[in-house]
């Protein structure tokens, strides 16, 4: 078995001792910005970015950290969730409905460890989904020519907002605006100057992680000022109790397991879904197989909290198959991870598999590892996450927001940058409050170049005939789904986000749906 | 009416946006497309998207009261004072004064925050710089 051998050959490069030590810093600062509302997988990766980056780590030594740090989050999401009903991040939403009622039971210890060990194997049998498909994706994808990759990132576009986009022509306007502004700079195939108006800073262009930490961190920092939300997230230290899983509860729970770790894997891999939606399909899809009458659902069913965890882990690692194999991110996250790669100057897609199989190999064994520090952290030490949730915020968001400081300015040693990183925050603040989304901004900045470049290779192979670009059966499927992804949700996305939002108060929903993936 | 006034904004910038491709400068480099096509394309989509959202507004967005806005262009401005200051006074200095500012904005007490603030520019002095390596501002002070 090829793969095998190539995991084996990835398990050699990950288990080194200073691989080993970043993977642990990852999962345990991934799961504290998981478990802190307000910071999210997407800020706490894109603030580390930079740091990471100055640093000096390898290629395979920033992935490890950043990818832990995504594993991790997604974990830590629930903590608050149960603990507070507040979600620590948007995918860990769901988790509140039967979380919290738990908790109030006084058997929060018994839900936090119930849902980690649901959040282990969602992430387990994704990670294996990863190792399986995306080697066959990239068959697929070696296909594609100029054309077809145009096709792909429009459709990514276009899929972004997902079935519970509220407003198509603000996302669409999200993406132009990020486009456009990747445009600034020197043209890539010509030379020319565009954008630039001689001002000697813009002449390489705007650096995207300037603008991810402006839009997401420092945005962020400005929100919590607006509504003078100092105190901290949990009053007291909550009472946890029994921190042991029942067995009997968790044997019963195999059929949930199986069931909400494929559909969250399978939303994760496709386009436009993401962790929110697998943990949210994953939680109505075993309510209506487990408890069509609606008794124990929403009243602190163990179900409750095992399905949206495996979901929207599982979801997780579905999310890096189209991201690695394709270069083709499908969420905020994601497009985030794509930020590391393309700061380290990887392309992802199949030559990365062809030319880099040690960095492919490498993360998704880092990958593996990660699951399982995370299941032991999350498992005797999760009191210590939930000390954290007593620090006040006033205190937290400053330290966010200097340390977005002091990585951008460690990376790129410009005043004007640091500046135009508070602009973007600035802007990210008006955006989200209109209601734009912020994910198809970063996408629109991240891919802007490699879109274009296609768009001219496809149009220099076919002399300038633009029909090029609908010139294969490949080509016209991808516009059609990306046709179907971006109408699809003006007929039916206020359905289904009516149906989510079911238990939950709409405008804690809307909070939550803006702070991104 | 926030939605009109953004769709407003949106068609000016579409437009700038257009006048700005139209000076793209040829280079001596030629390609069939030239690197003016794509920007145009960027451009449509923009304008289209600006009529819908200035004929199709969303509900009126929950704007914050005037104390609450001038609060973030504080912080805001704060912030770029703090951008501008840091190579002129160094890490430490700058840091101290903006954490404080933040910290003191979000509800601490005006003694509680300069302490936090201390702790914070400290903290992130000695951990980035002391022991990761990272490059900080430097100041006259040399910190």
């Amino acid at each position: 078995m090829e793969i095998f051998s190539n995991l084996a050959d990835g398990f050699a490069v990950a288990l080194t001792f200073q691989h080993l030590m970043l993977a642990f810093l990852g999962c345990f600062l991934g799961t504290l910005m998981g478990a802190l509302p307000g910071l999210g997988p997407a800020n706490g990766v894109a603030i580390l970015i930079p740091i990471a980056f100055t640093l000096g780590l390898g290629p395979v030594a920033s992935l490890i950290l950043l990818t832990s740090v995504y594993y991790g989050a997604m974990y830590g999401g629930r903590i608050s969730s149960i603990l507070l009903n507040i979600p620590g991040d948007e995918p860990a939403m769901m988790t509140c409905l039967d979380g919290h009622p738990m908790a109030l039971q006084g058997k929060a210890g018994e839900a936090l460890a119930l849902s980690g060990i649901a959040s282990f194997i969602g992430s387990f049998f994704a990670t294996w989904g990863l190792v399986l498909i995306a080697p066959l994706l990239v068959k697929v994808a070696l296909l594609f020519g100029p054309a077809e990759y145009f096709a792909l990132f429009t459709m990514a576009f276009a899929t972004l907002g997902g079935v519970t986009a509220s407003n198509q022509g603000k996302s669409a306007f999200a993406a132009a605006l990020g486009l456009g502004i990747s445009m600034i700079g020197s043209d890539s195939q010509t030379g020319s100057e565009r954008f630039t108006f001689g001002h000697i800073h813009l002449y390489d262009g705007i650096d995207f992680l300037i603008a991810i930490v402006g839009l997401f961190a420092i945005s962020e920092v400005l929100i919590f000022i607006e509504h003078h939300k100092g105190g901290a997230a949990a009053k007291s230290s909550a009472k946890i109790g029994r921190l042991m899983p029942d067995f009997g509860v968790l044997k019963k729970s195999i059929g949930t397991m199986t069931r909400s770790t494929i559909i969250g894997f399978l939303a994760g891999v496709l386009p436009g879904a993401g962790a929110s939606l697998g943990s949210f399909l994953s939680y109505s899809v075993e309510k209506n197989t487990v408890d069509r009458e609606g008794k124990t659902f929403g009243k602190g069913d163990p179900r409750g909290v095992i399905a949206p965890e495996c979901g929207n882990n599982a979801a997780a690692g579905g999310a890096l198959v189209p991201m690695l194999a394709l270069g083709v991110p499908g969420s905020g996250t994601t497009a985030v991870l794509l930020a590391v790669l393309l700061q380290l100057n990887i392309t992802p897609g199949p030559l990365l598999f062809r030319n880099n199989p040690d960095i492919v190999w490498g993360l998704i064994a880092a990958l593996f590892i990660a699951n399982f520090m995370l299941l032991a952290l999350n498992l005797p030490m999760v009191g210590l996450f939930t000390r954290v949730l007593l620090i006040p915020t006033r205190i937290l968001m400053p330290v966010v927001a200097m340390i977005s400081f002091v990585g951008i300015y460690g990376l790129t040693g410009s005043t004007f940058d640091v500046m135009m990183m508070v602009g973007f925050g600035f802007g990210g603040w008006l955006l989200r409050k209109l209601g734009v989304p912020l994910v198809p901004v970063i996408l629109g900045i991240l891919l802007g170049n490699e879109m274009e470049v296609n768009l001219r290779r496809a149009l220099q192979i076919s002399d300038g005939d633009w029909s090029i670009l609908v010139g294969s059966p490949l080509a016209i499927g991808i516009w059609a789904i990306a046709v179907t992804g971006f109408v699809l949700p003006i007929f039916f996305g206020k359905k289904v986000k009516k149906n989510m939002s079911a238990d939950h108060s709409e405008e804690k929903m809307d909070e939550v749906m803006k702070g991104g993936d | 009416m926030s939605d009109r006034i953004f769709g407003l904004f949106g068609l000016a910038l579409a437009a700038f946006y257009f006048w700005a491709t139209s000076i793209i400068p040829d280079s001596f480099m030629i390609d069939v497309v030239g690197p003016r096509a794509f920007p145009y394309i960027v451009g449509t989509v923009l304008t289209i998207c600006s009529l819908y959202i200035l004929l199709r507004p969303d509900a009126e967005p929950d704007w914050p009261n005037l104390m609450n806005f001038i609060e973030i262009i504080f912080a805001t401005a704060v912030m770029f004072l703090y951008a501008w200051g840091l190579s002129r006074a160094g890490f430490v200095i700058a840091t101290v004064f903006a954490t404080a500012y933040l910290t003191w904005r979000l509800g601490s007490k005006p003694l509680g925050a300069l302490i936090t603030a201390v702790a914070t520019s400290a903290g992130i002095y000695v951990v980035f710089h002391l022991i990761l390596g990272l490059s900080l501002a430097k100041g006259p002070l040399g910190f």
